[in-house]
């Protein structure tokens, strides 16, 4: 049997090593595109802000890890995949046969149309090689504009600003991280960032980029244009799937898959910021393009392609954490809400702190934070466990930070459970 | 045989002494604040439960780590983090869903209970055996391991 990855990030790895965890003698092989030895792209940030060096963003410190797993590392680029041979094409003209693929491609940035666009000092912060024109460009005092305050450039913001440069955000959308923050926690975060020193422009657009004499002249649409040794484009991303064309592989927002991540085609499995898997709160097919959801996927996809189709996937809860110049963020599952379902909410403005709650019926659904660092993750454990709070309920609409005492009194030996 | 920590809150009377020891033992100050397990307090059960990382076998924060920050211990079963490794990303705080893996600021870094390497000193310090350190199948972590398989979506073979 021989197992062929695609893709060597997160997604890819964890499934490389569940596979020979659960088959002492398989081929495998690991297809990646980049020179590194496989990373982490969520290390990058610190690598931007030399708390790491390189070797700090890879995925296994172990130089061997491979090796010893027996497990080929193979830096080529998949360009096509025929699915009736069981073979794929590499760049480099090889070819290599599989018996199960599995797809973790992941996805790369995307920029608006937007003249100019491509000049020089224009980077997206994605890969290793992004990481290093932004470590050249963004030296203390430079002018510095990021467009795009959505999960991935609030990330980078941080490492931005702790790295001394003059710093402007533009934001199309009202507020900072639309997508995971409600309307008073992403205005909260603005002036945060704003009290820091970070200029921040919500609701306003990059119209035009030119090389100017030093540098770049970035227009917007409220007419002012910013000079800039370096823009950041942090606008999102697509799934890599391009190679897949003509493949048979269906596609979506991503590669469509059922519960065991099992793409339109029997022997091929999708898993990561590529695949469109499935929601745990909405139960509904969707990227979520986050790093837990990615080592969720690399394991349930493997475990299915070693043994059959014998783990099914219950869904990832889409939740996210966020450190933006100290100010912690968080969010969970359905945090917007539900129709007809109740909310609590914590807000303390002078303090920058906000919790909210989401319920249905009597049972947390999503949540969303400010501020909160101690025992976050029991807002994920509730949700997933779909906990009826009981009487419990009514109390976290009195104090919603009274969370953990909520879980532990449905888990715990206190009053009637003792 | 591995040993676990064993809280049993009916024993437990909220005296903090398993607070003060932790974040002695672990960050060299008296100061519950930096302590890894934590009393909670249900005021009109009149009950004290304690709580912290009950190593479960899912290790979570370990699965979401991107780092390998967070390895397991040979000698104790406990998942350590590696301060040098951690690049203080918290996805592992979230990702726990019992809430034991916390954010410590003055840091940069998370923190979670290791068991003291083998010797835990909330268990030390507890005058009343509601915190005792013995062997694992013998703790009765039921309720604990239920909650676990229930949130499991991609528990580690
Ligand atoms: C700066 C930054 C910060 C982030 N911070 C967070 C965070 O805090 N929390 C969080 O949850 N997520 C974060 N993310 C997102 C997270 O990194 C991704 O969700 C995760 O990397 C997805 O893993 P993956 O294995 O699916 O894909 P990737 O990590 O993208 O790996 C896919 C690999 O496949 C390769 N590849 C693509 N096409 C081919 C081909 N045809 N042939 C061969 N190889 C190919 C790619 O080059 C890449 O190396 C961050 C991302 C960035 C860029």
């Amino acid at each position: 049997m021989h197992h062929v990855i695609v893709g060597a990030g997160p997604a890819g790895v964890i499934a490389a090593e569940t596979l020979r965890r659960l088959d002492r003698d398989a081929k495998i092989t690991l297809v990646g595109d980049e020179p590194e030895p496989p990373y982490s792209r969520m290390a990058i940030p610190y690598l931007l802000i030399d708390k790491i060096k390189e070797p700090g963003t890879y995925l296994r410190k172990d130089a061997e890890h491979f090796a010893a797993r027996n497990a080929e590392v193979v830096h080529d680029r998949v360009g096509g995949v025929d699915t009736k041979r069981q073979t794929l094409s590499l760049t480099n003209g090889g070819k290599l046969k599989y018996d199960r693929l599995l797809i973790a491609t992941g996805s790369h940035p995307v920029s608006p149309p937007i003249p100019g666009i491509d000049s020089a000092g224009v980077h997206p912060c994605w890969t290793l090689e992004d990481a290093r024109a932004i470590m050249k460009l963004a030296k203390p005092g430079a002018n510095v504009v990021l467009m795009g305050a959505g999960f991935i450039g609030c990330i980078i913001l941080e490492a931005l600003a702790s790295r001394g440069v003059n710093l402007t955000v533009v934001e199309m959308e009202n507020r900072m991280v639309p997508r995971m923050l409600d309307e008073t926690a992403g205005t909260l975060l603005k002036q945060w960032c704003e009290s820091k020193g970070v200029r921040v422009h919500t609701s306003t657009k990059v119209t035009a980029v030119e090389a100017a004499k030093k540098g770049l002249g970035v227009s917007l649409d409220n007419g002012d244009t910013l000079e800039a040794a370096l823009l950041i484009s942090a606008t999102g991303v697509r799934p890599n799937t391009q190679f897949l064309e003509g493949s048979g592989v269906d596609t979506d927002q991503g590669i469509l898959v059922n519960a065991y991540l099992q793409t339109s085609v029997e022997h091929v499995y999708a898993a990561g910021d590529v695949a469109q898997g499935r929601d745990f709160s909405t139960g509904e097919y969707s990227v979520q393009a986050i790093q837990p959801t990615a080592a969720d996927h690399g394991h349930i996809a493997a475990t299915n392609m070693a043994g059959g189709n014998t783990l099914e996937h219950p869904g990832s809860v889409n939740m996210n954490v966020l450190d933006t110049l100290g100010l912690v963020s968080s969010s969970f599952g359905l945090w917007m809400g539900v129709d007809g379902g109740d909310s609590a909410t914590l807000t303390d403005r002078d303090r920058y702190r906000y919790l909210n709650l989401r319920f249905d019926g009597d049972v947390l659904v999503g949540a969303s934070a400010l501020g909160l660092t101690q025992h976050v993750g029991v807002l994920r454990g509730l949700i997933q466990t779909r906990t009826a709070l009981g009487r419990w309920k009514d109390k976290l609409l009195d104090d919603p930070t009274r969370v953990m005492e909520a879980y532990l009194a449905g888990t715990q030996a206190i009053g009637a459970n003792a | 045989m591995l040993r676990s920590l064993h809280i049993t809150p009916e024993k437990c009377t909220g005296c903090l002494q398993c607070e003060m020891a932790c974040s002695f033992e672990n960050e060299g100050v008296f100061n519950p604040a930096k302590s890894r397990i934590k009393v909670f307090t249900f005021h009109e059960e009149g009950r004290f439960v304690p709580y912290t990382c009950t190593q479960c076998a899912e290790a979570w924060c370990m699965q979401a780590c991107p780092v390998e920050a967070i390895v397991v211990n040979a000698a104790t079963g406990s998942k350590d983090v590696l301060e040098d490794v951690c690049v203080g990303c918290k996805v592992c705080t979230i990702a726990c869903p019992f809430g034991t893996v916390n954010y410590n600021q003055a840091t940069g870094k998370v923190i979670k209970c290791d068991l003291c390497g083998g010797d835990p000193a909330c268990a030390t310090a507890c005058p009343t055996e509601a915190i005792t350190y013995i062997d694992s199948d013998m703790t009765g972590y039921e309720r604990m391991r239920a909650w676990a398989s229930k949130t499991d979506t991609a528990a580690s073979a």
